[in-house]
């Protein structure tokens, strides 16, 4: 917002109105841009600590923090935002193309970095997010949206978190200078297979979004070797990149996303890829499937997929197969694997190896490693497992411990535990099991 | 029944560890004089509060138990939960007694009530770091009316103190009537009138108490709020819970 300085006295009144015409005006284009970002799920905050600096604005924790959730459940950490819905491009699951009939806006970079700094005063962010419609070409977009990042640095001495989206197609030299400014950089693959994204954004190729991924991995591996030698030499992109796969409006099957995936988390710089359910945002495109309601089952179980990835040392060719190309809907994909790998059980919590508690349904990270410390006191019994946050329910069938009669999924049968555990979930609404999306990392 | 009397701080309860050990007397329940008391007590031993034999007891733990143990009784301490002094009595104990110490053993019912009441309170500051809201006064200085469950601004004040170095600060407590004030130099505590803190209780600055522009930025966060709402997936009960209710009285964005 430009402030009219009016030394004459009925300038004030002038001044005022000019003020709240131009306010209605900022709060049109925020309700624009803010309702086009949405479907853009990441807001993570994490992966950088930044201290604070002497004379500026901010900080940054390492872990992320939610400042607000949505009627939607969603977590608010960063102010996830376009700088306009503006596009050169017609994708056809976007609601930002170029042949919708929206009405259009853009800001000032100066309007996007004041509104930032004053919601970060208020400790309603964590930080912004800042990604784009392509407006004239990549080129053009990306050095707007360079102006905004160097304003909050620069002018606002912001010193919070500022996630960035690369536009494909921009010159490495404005890249390489929008990671100077941004911790996290993202660019969206969006749909997981490469003939489908040519059939539904004929405009867009997998080449010209993997070169900027490359390009901000080349950039950090540099910078890190730097900080090597140098302590004060620049960071580059310090907490990593992530993108998005769009889930449901291709045929493409959990095992093509998954192994993607796993293709992705292999590079060292990748820290996330989320997964957004597809909501049909342009209804009556015949190239896109009609769905009542977005996938969000379908979702969530990929979503546990990719923290079996993550943080219980599964592979993806483990999750699913050539005969298991798609996830079970009604049980999680670790029970999945319990049930097709009964050879695996029962494991021993008192004297199994980590890795082998890890693969028990119903025992997470952290009951894992509490396990692991605490029955070097004694054996561990079956109340005290509760106690420590193991989900009986579901591990039952999977250990064996002395005071356990010898029920496990080997005597029962993999048929029998499936219909046991999943019995109850059938009576659960769908919004139960929307996934809540942790943001931690 | 043995019964220990202190002062109700926490090297008055260390205290009581090294009497304790020194008596060979081991309570069965720790009060403090505001307390309600038992009608019956076999021995009742008034415990001084003896600053030296406590911070013995405290390196003595210091060598045995991790920094993070450490903190879990810090937290403990910090909730004021009616059994904190039999629990951290034992826990001590416990991690006396035994000669690596007790700390890992999550087996053990009073690790594990340690460990939990840590996360709650730890939640529970995450919490005010989450949805701590301030308002722009007319006199330039950001507010922020709290109510958290423990008493836990010494615990947050870190956080916000570097944050917001730059702009000064009231992170004020409603429920307990006491609140800091950072003047970009210095942390000072204060408290308002009764008369004041009812107002403050609104969670709302009154109008002529708002800076000039403090309407306008609420009222744009709060149709950004709205705005990056996504309506086909709405699930308010994932909402509430990672936002529980009872957060909601100071959030300008559901008011």
């Amino acid at each position: 917002m430009t402030y009219f300085v009016c030394v004459v006295g009925y300038c004030s009144l002038l001044g005022f109105l000019t003020l709240k015409t131009m306010n209605e005006k900022i709060l049109e284009k925020l309700s624009i841009l803010a309702d086009a970002a949405k479907y853009d799920v990441s807001c993570a905050s994490s992966g950088t600590t930044r201290p604070a600096v002497k004379g500026g604005i901010g900080t940054a924790t390492g872990w992320g923090i939610c400042h607000s959730f949505t009627p939607d459940g969603r977590c608010i950490s960063l102010f996830k935002i376009l700088l306009t819905n503006h596009c050169i491009y017609d994708c056809a699951y976007c609601t930002n193309r170029r042949s919708n009939d929206v009405k259009r806006t853009a800001f000032t970079p100066q309007e996007l970095a004041e509104l930032t700094i004053a919601f970060y005063q208020r400790n309603y962010i964590e930080g912004l997010f800042l990604s784009s419609g392509v407006m004239r070409n990549p080129d053009y977009t990306m050095e707007q949206m360079l102006r905004v990042v160097k304003l909050l640095r620069e002018a606002y001495r912001f010193n919070g978190y500022i996630h960035m989206k690369a536009i494909p197609g921009a010159s490495d030299e404005l890249i390489a200078q929008a990671g100077r400014y941004a911790d996290r950089m993202s660019v969206n693959l969006e749909i997981p297979s490469e003939e489908n994204l040519k059939l539904l954004a004929p405009e867009k190729s997998y080449s010209e979004v993997f070169a900027p991924m490359r390009f901000i991995q080349q950039g950090m591996l540099e910078s890190a070797e730097e900080r090597k030698k140098f302590r004060s030499a620049p960071r580059f992109v310090p907490a990593g990149q992530s993108t998005q796969l769009i889930i449901g409006a291709t045929p493409d099957s959990d095992r093509q996303i998954l192994t993607l995936a796993s293709a992705l988390y292999r590079r060292p710089s990748f820290k996330r890829v989320y997964y957004s359910g597809y909501i049909p945002v342009n209804r009556g495109d015949s190239r896109l499937p009609a769905l009542a309601a977005p996938p969000l089952v379908r979702e969530n179980r990929l979503y546990q997929a990719d923290w079996l990835m993550r943080f219980y040392e599964f592979k993806a060719t483990e999750i699913v197969d050539e005969s298991h190309p798609d996830l079970d809907l009604d049980v999680d994909p670790k029970m999945g694997w319990a049930l097709r790998h009964p050879e695996f059980f029962p494991v021993d919590v008192n004297s199994a190896p980590y890795e082998m508690i890890l693969r028990v349904p119903g025992i997470g990270v952290k009951s894992a490693k509490l396990i692991v410390v605490s029955r070097r006191y004694g054996r561990l019994s079956i109340p005290q497992l509760k106690k420590i946050g193991v989900v009986m329910k579901r591990a039952q069938y999977f250990i064996v411990n002395r005071e356990l009669p010898m029920q496990t999924v080997n005597e029962l049968t993999p048929q029998y535990v499936r219909r046991q555990v999943t019995q109850k979930q059938k009576n659960r609404a769908a919004e139960l099991l929307q996934y809540a999306i942790e943001w931690g990392e | 029944m043995i019964l220990f009397l202190y002062d109700k701080t926490f090297e008055g309860l260390l205290s009581c560890i090294f009497f304790a050990y020194a008596r060979k007397r081991f309570p069965d329940m720790i009060l403090s004089d505001t307390d309600q008391q038992p009608l019956f007590a076999d021995e009742r031993y008034v415990v001084d509060m003896d600053k030296e034999k406590a911070s013995r007891v405290w390196s003595s733990l210091e060598k045995k138990l991790s920094k993070i143990a450490r903190r879990m009784m810090m937290s403990v301490w910090i909730s004021g939960l009616p059994e904190t002094e039999m629990l951290l009595f034992r826990y001590i104990r416990k991690n006396i007694d035994h000669p690596q110490g007790v700390e890992l053993n999550f087996g053990d019912v009073d690790v594990l009530r340690v460990k939990e009441i840590a996360q709650q309170v730890s939640r529970e500051a995450h919490r005010l770091v989450q949805f701590v809201r301030f308002q722009e006064t007319a006199d330039g200085i950001w507010f922020a009316p709290i109510a958290p469950r423990y008493n836990l601004l010494p615990v947050v004040v870190k956080h916000f103190r570097s944050r917001y170095a730059t702009q000064p600060w009231i992170l004020y407590d409603t429920t307990r009537n006491q609140g800091l004030y950072w003047d970009t130099h210095a942390v000072n505590e204060v408290s308002f009138s009764p008369a004041d803190l009812a107002a403050l209780r609104l969670g709302q600055l009154e109008g002529e108490k708002q800076s000039d522009e403090e309407q306008l930025f609420q009222q744009m966060w709060k149709e950004y709020f709205r705005s990056i709402t996504i309506r086909e997936r709405l699930n308010p009960r994932l909402q509430r819970q990672h936002m529980p209710k009872k957060y909601w009285k100071y959030l300008t964005e559901l008011q």
